[in-house]
C-alpha cells in the first residue's frame, strides 16, 4: 500500500489489474477490471488520444475551439485535451468558447467557472452572448414565451452561437464534450418513440465525447464516449473546478424515466450504456434515411437544409411577437401561424428538448 | 467515530452548500462497527436538509450518486456492507447535475 495521500483500507484492498502495484480505486465499466487511480488517468486519457490519432482529428498548427459550459463534460474535455496537446505534441492552439445565454443565477455563475478554467489551463477564452447575436437574452425570451418551449430556443440558439463564436475565433475545428449517458438516453428515447429517423438531432449530439467539426460533418464519423461516472470520478480525483447547478429553466432535465432506467441498467451491467449507443449506431446504419441536403440560410448564411435556418425562424417569431412559430407540433397554433410556419420553414420542427441533455 | 463526509457535483446544495463535513457518528447501543448502510441513514437524517429524494432511494443512494470511501469506489468494498473505521473519508458525488 503506497498510495501516500489516502489512508489504505485494511483487509480486502485489491491490487490494480494493470500495474499490480497500487490499490484499485474503481472498476472499468468496459472490462470490469479493477484499476488504481494512476492507471485510470492513463486509460481515460489515452483512450481519447487513440481516437484522435486513429481518426486523424487534428493537424499540427490547427486552431481548435473547445465548447466550454463550465460543466463537467466540457471541463474534463478542456483539461484532457490541453494535457494531450502537451504530452503528445499535437501542436494545436486551443481556445475555450463559451455561450452566454443570459440566464441570471445560472449562466453568469457558470461563466465564472469558465473564467477560472481560462487561468487554470492557460487557454484563451471567448464568450459570445445571445444578447449580442440575437438581441434577446434567455431571461427575456422566457419572460415572453413562458417555460414551455424555452429549451427549444436555448438549444437551437446555442448550437448556432457556438458556430458563430468559432468563426469569430477563426478556429479550424470546434470540439464539444458529451458523456455516454446523455447519448445513450437520446438513443433510447428515439428508439422508444419509434422515431428512428430523427437523425438530425441525433447527429448533432451523437458525435462522441471528444470531437467534431460542425462545418465539416463528413469528418465526424469517429466516436468515443466516456461514461458519466468516469467523467465525474476523473473530475473529482483531479480536483477539476466545474459548475454543477442545473439550468433554472429546465430543473427537471435529469429526472426522466429514461435516465433512471439507464442508471438501473448500468448497475446491473456496467457496459449497458456503451451497448445502447452501439445499438443506436446499428440502427442508423441499417436505415437509409436520406439526410436533407445542406444549403445556407437565406437570411443569416448559417448552414441549413431549409430556406431559413431554425434560429432565424425562431427569432422571426420572437421579434414579431409570435413566439410559437417554429415550435413543435401544430397543436395550439392557430391557422394563421401554421401558414406562417409553412412559408418560412416547411421542415419538421425539432421537438422541445430539455437543454440539459444537449449541453456541451 | 470521527469521519469526514464530502459532497460534490451539486449534492452540497442539499446541505446548506457545505461541501466538507467533519462529523462524529455515535455507534448505536451494542454495535461494534459502523457500515455504510448505517452511515447513509445517519447522513440522511443529520446532514441532508432538503430534497432527500435527490440523495437516497430506498436504503441506498439514488442511482447516479457516486460513493467513494477513502478515494475508492464503494463497489469495490461492498457498497452498503462496507465497514467504516475512524478517520475514514466518505465522498458522495452527484453525476446528474449540470452539463
Ligand atoms: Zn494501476
Ligand atoms: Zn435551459
Ligand atoms: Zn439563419
Amino acid at each position: 500500500m503506497e498510495n501516500g495521500d489516502t489512508k489504505p483500507r485494511r483487509a480486502g484492498g485489491r491490487l490494480c489489474c494493470l500495474c499490480n502495484n497500487r490499490r484499485a480505486a474503481l472498476k472499468r465499466p468496459k472490462t470490469l477490471e479493477q484499476i488504481c487511480r494512476e492507471c485510470f488517468y492513463e486509460v481515460f486519457e489515452e483512450e481519447i488520444h487513440q481516437v484522435i490519432v486513429d481518426n486523424q482529428l487534428f493537424k499540427p498548427g490547427e486552431r481548435i475551439g473547445i465548447g466550454a459550459s463550465g460543466g463537467k463534460d466540457s471541463t474534463v474535455l478542456a483539461y484532457v485535451l490541453s494535457e494531450l496537446n502537451r504530452r503528445h505534441n499535437y501542436g494545436l492552439d486551443l481556445f475555450l468558447l463559451s455561450v452566454d445565454e443570459g440566464i441570471t443565477g445560472y449562466r453568469d455563475d457558470s461563466l465564472e467557472t469558465v473564467k477560472r478554467n481560462e487561468v487554470q489551463y492557460g487557454l484563451p477564452l471567448k464568450i459570445v452572448s445571445y444578447k449580442d447575436l440575437y438581441g434577446w437574452t434567455m431571461d427575456e425570451i422566457v419572460k415572453m414565451i413562458g417555460l414551455k418551449n424555452n429549451c427549444t430556443f436555448c438549444g437551437v440558439f446555442r448550437r448556432q452561437a457556438l458556430d458563430r463564436g468559432a468563426a469569430l475565433l477563426k478556429v479550424d475545428k470546434l470540439v464539444t464534450g458529451h458523456n455516454a449517458d446523455d447519448i445513450a438516453e437520446t438513443v433510447l428515447l428515439n428508439i422508444l418513440r419509434g422515431d428512428v429517423a430523427r437523425y438530425e438531432l441525433l447527429l448533432e449530439i451523437e458525435q462522441m465525447y471528444c470531437n467534431y467539426n460542425r462545418r465539416r460533418r463528413a469528418n465526424s464519423e469517429m466516436q468515443t464516449f466516456q461514461n458519466l461516472n468516469l467523467i465525474c470520478t476523473y473530475a473529482y480525483f483531479k480536483r477539476l473546478d466545474y459548475f454543477s447547478t442545473e439550468c433554472i429553466y429546465s430543473p427537471n432535465a435529469y429526472r426522466g424515466f429514461a435516465r433512471e432506467f439507464i442508471k438501473d441498467l448500468e448497475r446491473m451491467r456496467p457496459r449497458a450504456i456503451l451497448d445502447i449507443i452501439k445499438s443506436g449506431e446499428d440502427f442508423r446504419i441499417a436505415t437509409t434515411t436520406k439526410m436533407p441536403e445542406q444549403g445556407n440560410c437565406a437570411r443569416c448564411g448559417y448552414i441549413s437544409s431549409q430556406k431559413w435556418c431554425k434560429a432565424c425562424v425562431l427569432l422571426e417569431g420572437l421579434n414579431r411577437g409570435l413566439p410559437k412559430i417554429g415550435i413543435g407540433r401544430s397543436r395550439g397554433i392557430d391557422n394563421d401561424h401554421q401558414k406562417e410556419m409553412k412559408r418560412s420553414n416547411g421542415s419538421k420542427n425539432i421537438e422541445s428538448k430539455q437543454c440539459g441533455t444537449l449541453d456541451f | 467515530m470521527k469521519l469526514t463526509i464530502e459532497f460534490g457535483g451539486g449534492l452540497e446544495l442539499l446541505c446548506d452548500s457545505v461541501k466538507i463535513h467533519k462529523v462524529n457518528v455515535e455507534l448505536k447501543n451494542g454495535e461494534k462497527k459502523l457500515t455504510m448502510k448505517d452511515l447513509l441513514a445517519w447522513v440522511g437524517s443529520n446532514l441532508i436538509k432538503e430534497r432527500p429524494e435527490m440523495f437516497m432511494k430506498g436504503d441506498s443512494v439514488r442511482p447516479g450518486v457516486l460513493v467513494l470511501v477513502n478515494d475508492c469506489d464503494w463497489e469495490l468494498s461492498g457498497q452498503l456492507d462496507t465497514t467504516l473505521e475512524d478517520e475514514d473519508v466518505v465522498v458522495f458525488i452527484s453525476t446528474l447535475h449540470g452539463g
